[in-house]
């Protein structure tokens, strides 16, 4: 079945339940293509749990969600985590050189990502010369523009951040909102961001949905979120 | 001094046992003085591991009579029950018993036919039982240790299986560095007994072989013979265990099951 209006990614009633307990229950939401959701809510809310679900990392046990219309339990697994990236709440690099740790994704399926690619990655996140540095020594902000410009080498149609910033000083963390902003706008990518600030939200997103306790609490456009909330 | 009083030799042994149980005893009541209480248990442990270990001589005892082909059954329960035995390392990994069972059968069960194919084990109950229940133990030791190391390893690393899922891996790519090393780490004992062999140790076998009078230099080539081919069962169980478990570690839809808690969560 086809999703209604524009929705390149759609949520419904997507429930996980672990031992008796709904960490995600009964989330619809719609993300149009090109477009920014925010996900907010306190920790342990279940905005990773959500954001988790979203890239089929774990098994919904009620509801879906459908990718361009399509049910994403019909599509092959490693197709669907190209086609919607993830980029984790604390970064994982592969031990190697950063070049090695972005042609990861497009290597899995064979493919050699040629170097000036990388390079247009690289300097994408503001990282230009970094190609040959080993991830080792790498600062918590340069981890996570690795982290980001690794998962845009697969060219996602869709990409899940999972508080980016949260690990990052106050320098970092406006380097990396511009960074998600600039790819978003360069690359037409959507894009559904957790965060547990409010301000941050409103910066980035133009919708925002406020999770509490695995559920919406209030989803919509980011001026009506901000007044309801009382906070604008 | 007891072989002087006691001539039966079931009694014999008997009496020998006593006096170890004893010693074994007395040393745990020697950790009292230090508020060390381990008596209870280990009273159970010294009656119980004696009354086992009698009940199965007297049944192989009994089995030794019996026609060759009893060796087959024997050495089949003594696999189910390995398989049994080292699943349990791989905690709470799905299919860990069809693989530590195709493991152990595989590679020991393989290991004894081509070995007595090829002569170099005997087919007489009394050599293939013993040494088919050694080349059993140690596969299921080895098997132990590569799916206690391979839980560990993909435990300590959810976070990065699942970054490696969630750019587009194939799940078996992406423990395949543990289940390496879990291979690797499986086989320091088999290695390290064959390197060490006669230098740390003489092995019972030999041992025994000694005391009952075959010639030194013979027993001490079997034994090698004995070693290299626990070496080769360890192995192939291993292979082929580890092989299966990295399946089993994901879901269908190529999740991580094995995560252990809330590890590797924000
Ligand atoms: N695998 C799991 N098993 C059991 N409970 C979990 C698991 N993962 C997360 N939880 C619980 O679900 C809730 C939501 O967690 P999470 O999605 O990480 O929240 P957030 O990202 O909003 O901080 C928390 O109470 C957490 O303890
Ligand atoms: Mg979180």
């Amino acid at each position: 079945m086809d999703a209604p209006g524009t929705a390149l990614l759609r949520a419904e009633r997507l429930t996980r339940v672990v031992a008796g307990r709904a960490i995600v229950d009964g989330i619809s939401v719609e993300v149009a293509a090109g477009d920014v959701l925010a996900v907010v809510g306190p920790s342990g809310s279940g905005k990773s749990s959500f954001l988790r679900l979203l890239d089929r990392l774990d098994e919904p046990t009620g509801g879906t969600v459908y990718l361009g219309g399509r049910d994403y339990r019909a599509l092959p697994p490693r197709e669907l985590r190209r086609r919607v990236g993830m980029v984790m709440q604390a970064p994982v690099l592969f031990p190697g050189t950063v070049a090695e740790n972005v042609r990861f994704g497009p290597a899995q399926r064979g493919e050699r990502l040629p170097d000036a690619d990388v390079a247009r990655l690289l300097a994408l996140v503001g990282l230009p010369s970094f190609a040959d540095r080993a991830v080792d020594h790498l600062s918590g902000g340069e981890a996570q523009r690795v982290s980001v410009a690794r998962a845009l080498a697969n060219r996602p149609e869709v990409l899940l951040l999972d508080e980016p910033t949260s690990a990052l000083d106050d320098a970092s963390k406006r380097g990396i909102e511009a960074l998600v902003t600039e790819v978003v706008r360069a690359r037409g990518l959507t894009c559904v961001v957790v965060t547990h600030d409010l301000a941050q939200a409103a910066r980035l997103a133009r919708r925002v949905m406020v999770v509490e306790a695995g559920r919406v609490r209030r989803v919509g456009p980011l001026e009506e979120v901000l007044r309801a909330e009382g906070m604008d | 001094m007891l072989k002087g009083w006691i001539e039966d030799p079931t009694l014999l042994g008997l009496a020998q046992a006593g006096v170890a149980a004893a010693l074994a005893f007395a040393v745990v009541l020697l950790a009292r003085r230090r508020r060390i209480h381990v008596e209870a248990d280990a009273a159970v442990a010294l009656v119980r591991g004696l009354v086992q270990i009698a009940l199965v001589g007297s049944v192989l005892a009994a089995l030794m009579r019996g026609p060759r082909w009893t060796s087959v059954p024997l050495l089949a329960a003594m696999m189910a029950a390995a398989a049994a035995t080292s699943m349990r390392r791989a905690g709470r990994i799905p299919g860990a018993f069809r693989a530590s069972l195709a493991g152990v059968v595989v590679g020991s069960g393989g290991v004894i036919a081509l070995m007595t194919l090829a002569g170099v084990i005997a087919t007489d109950l009394g050599t293939l039982v013993p040494v088919g229940s050694m080349l059993v133990a140690n596969a299921m030791n080895a098997n132990g240790l590569a799916l206690d190391r391979f839980r560990g390893e993909v435990q300590a690393h959810v976070a990065e299986i699942e970054t490696a899922l969630a750019l587009g891996a194939a799940p078996e790519e992406t423990v395949a560095r543990f289940v390496r090393s879990s291979y690797e780490a499986s086989l320091i004992p088999a290695i390290d007994s064959l390197r060490s062999l006669g230098i740390v140790w003489i092995p019972g076998l030999m041992a025994g072989m000694v005391l009952t009078g075959a010639p030194p230099l013979a027993a001490a080539i079997y034994q090698f013979v004995v070693l290299a081919t626990i070496l080769s069962s360890s192995a192939l169980s291993c292979l082929v265990s580890t092989t299966l478990i990295r399946k089993t570690a994901f879901s269908p839809a190529e999740q991580l099951v094995l995560r252990g808690g809330a590890a590797g969560r924000g």
